[in-house]
């Protein structure tokens, strides 16, 4: 299931953009053009990365997207239902299908040299912090990395120290690259947009390094980075046997996704992959549910910014309360259950 | 096989167990008598290049283990903690107390300490834990023209110089497979970097400890972002305890949430 909360909140802002988006390019005198680089996957868009054409459209200005890979028009026939989005440039070509950075960002460099774009803007993803600093060295710009707000065309908001401090930053370079926070710009949503969709530039790089394999969790859950409901857990739940057993069910009545802390993935409890904070996933759900988390400052950094925050844990002076709306002091291993059943009873 | 010559950068941070808190003129973060360490992510590169050299996980052996830091004065102590965990030598670029550098000025510095000391193998941590940036790794692949593995949670060396790297993304894991020379970036799973023994710290002493600017290295420290404020997040309050499930479920639902 796709946040579809969030995808109706993307409609209005990304519309009243689009109807300023000439006045924004008079006043600042000079043409704004902002390339949203989307990441995709055997032709399908990577939902997530459809944020970047929500802050490209923030910068006012031109706004094209980029794809590229093996299937790379059948994800952009996608992209190009997206409103306000004038153009969406292709490079069909297994190569890059991995998104591996050796070729990848001199791909980016001659596209980006090509259209004359003033910003590029790519999600703060795997991809994008592999990617993006590779391509910002390549045109010697100083990258600005997760931001979470835009000010104006060279001002940009973004955390640092773990989201206990927010910065404010202006940028002097010609080229602005950003990787953006995709929990605080909505993803577009392909609609009735009418992009054109051209062929893009393909030097032919050839990579030094090789794609050999990969090992992705499979789940039926919703998306971690996406989802509108997050059921996290820690070192409370004392074993992977106990994990699963507590917060699967969990996740599956309220139709949430699994995230961890730290503790627990190191603990083996729950893949890396899972792990919400300041080095893993930052989420921003609708309702975050923290299970036998006590709430370290890498852990809140990943999660703090989430709607409701819920906290079940037996300590009552667990910092985790500190920031929780909603706190249950007792044992997870008889409450969670309850709270299982009941969620399921009352649908 | 290429012996190794590792060049380990590593930054001096605020202690990850520290609260930072936002000077007065909002400026930056308050940093005068505040804890400082190693980056965490650094610790596991100097831990694996010293593990790469006591396991002989490298056909060709290590050569040097050379840790680099930009930093004041005081970067010197990170400088010998990694010489503790193991290093051989290290560098230190002076740069004044408060005139940080930006990653790309960094990428640039060590592409030339990299050209100097004749590396092969640059491990770097993925980010540092002050401005959260993850940059410099990538960017000085890209300045070097070298291959580039972010994220490492293994790295195995293979047959021809060949190194063979598993790397965390989004939703499980990948593999990719480079050859030297190589900059590597390092992931919490990668390894428990070690403490320093007391006598391995007093050995540590006795290391050499090189001094240079970034003069030396033909660059000045060119900013291109200017810190226009630095603020403190929007608290956050908690909303108080309740006493059961069902007070939980109810006042989700009150909060608009289930």
């Amino acid at each position: 299931m796709l946040p579809t909360a969030r995808q109706l909140l993307a409609r209005p802002r990304l519309g009243l953009v689009t109807s300023s988006l000439h006045l924004a390019t008079g006043r600042s005198g000079r043409f704004l053009s902002t390339l949203a680089i989307l990441e995709q996957r055997d032709g399908q868009l990577n939902a997530g990365s459809l944020s970047a054409l929500t802050a490209a459209a923030k910068l006012g200005g031109t706004v094209h997207g980029f794809i590229a890979g093996s299937k790379a028009s059948a994800a952009a026939e996608q992209a190009a239902k997206v409103g306000g989005v004038e153009q969406i440039i292709t490079v069909d070509n297994e190569a890059y299908e991995k998104g591996l950075a050796e070729n990848y960002a001199p791909l980016l460099v001659e596209n980006i040299k090509k259209g004359s774009y003033t910003h590029v803007i790519t999600g703060h993803t795997a991809f994008g912090k592999n990617v993006a600093p590779r391509l910002a060295a390549l045109l010697d710009s100083q990258q600005i990395s997760d931001v979470t707000s835009i000010e104006d065309e060279k001002t940009f908001v973004r955390p640092i120290y773990a989201g206990n401090a927010i910065a404010t930053v202006e940028s002097s370079d010609a080229v602005k690259i950003l990787t953006i926070r995709g929990t605080a710009f909505a993803p577009a949503v392909p609609d009735s947009g009418k992009a054109s969709i051209v062929q893009g530039v393909d030097p032919k790089a050839g990579s030094t390094s090789e794609w050999v394999s990969e090992n992705l969790a499979k789940s039926d859950r919703p998306d971690l980075a996406t989802a509108s409901k997050v059921v996290s857990g820690g070192r409370g739940l004392k074993s992977k046997e106990d994990f699963d057993k507590v917060m699967l069910p969990l996740a599956d009545a309220l139709g949430a996704a699994v995230g961890a802390s730290r503790a627990a993935v190191d603990s083996g409890y729950a893949d890396n992959s899972l792990q919400v904070g300041q080095t893993g996933k930052v989420v921003a759900p609708q309702l975050y549910m923290a299970v036998g988390i006590s709430g370290a400052i890498q852990h809140l950094a990943g999660m703090k910014d989430s709607k409701v925050i819920a906290a079940i844990n037996k300590d009552a002076d667990a910092p985790i309360f500190q920031v929780a709306d909603v706190g249950l002091v007792g044992d997870l291993f008889a409450n969670v259950p309850e709270l299982t059943e009941k969620v399921k009873a009352g649908q | 096989m290429s012996a190794l010559r590792i060049l380990v950068p590593v930054k001096r941070v605020i202690d990850y167990a520290v609260k930072p808190r936002v000077n007065k003129t909002q400026s930056a973060v308050e940093t005068a008598g505040v804890k400082h360490s190693m980056n965490p992510f650094d610790e596991l590169s100097v831990e694996e290049a010293v593990r790469i050299r006591e396991k002989k996980r490298a056909a060709g052996g290590v050569e040097d283990i050379c840790a680099i830091s930009a930093g004041p004065a005081k970067a010197q102590d990170i400088l010998r903690t990694a010489m503790a965990m193991g290093a051989d030598r290290g560098i230190h670029v002076e740069v004044k107390e408060g005139d940080d550098l930006e990653p790309l000025t960094v990428a640039k510095m060590l592409q030339k300490a990299v050209e100097k000391e004749k590396s092969n193998l640059v491990i770097l941590g993925k980010q540092s834990i002050d401005d959260d940036a993850a940059q410099t790794g990538p960017m000085l692949a890209g300045l070097l023209g070298w291959p580039q593995a972010t994220q490492a949670s293994k790295i195995e060396f293979g047959e021809g110089d060949s190194v063979t790297v598993t790397k965390e993304v989004d939703g499980g894991v990948e593999t990719v497979r480079a050859r030297l020379p190589l900059v590597v970036t390092t992931d919490l799973r990668l390894n428990e970097p070690r403490y320093a023994s007391l006598p391995n710290i007093m050995k540590a002493k006795k290391k050499k400890l090189d001094k240079v600017t970034l003069g030396d290295f033909g660059l000045e420290n060119e900013k291109r972002l200017k810190v226009v404020r630095v603020t403190e997040p929007p608290a956050r309050q908690g909303g108080g305890k309740v006493e059961n499930v069902d007070g939980l479920i109810g006042k989700l639902k009150e909060l608009g949430a289930l």
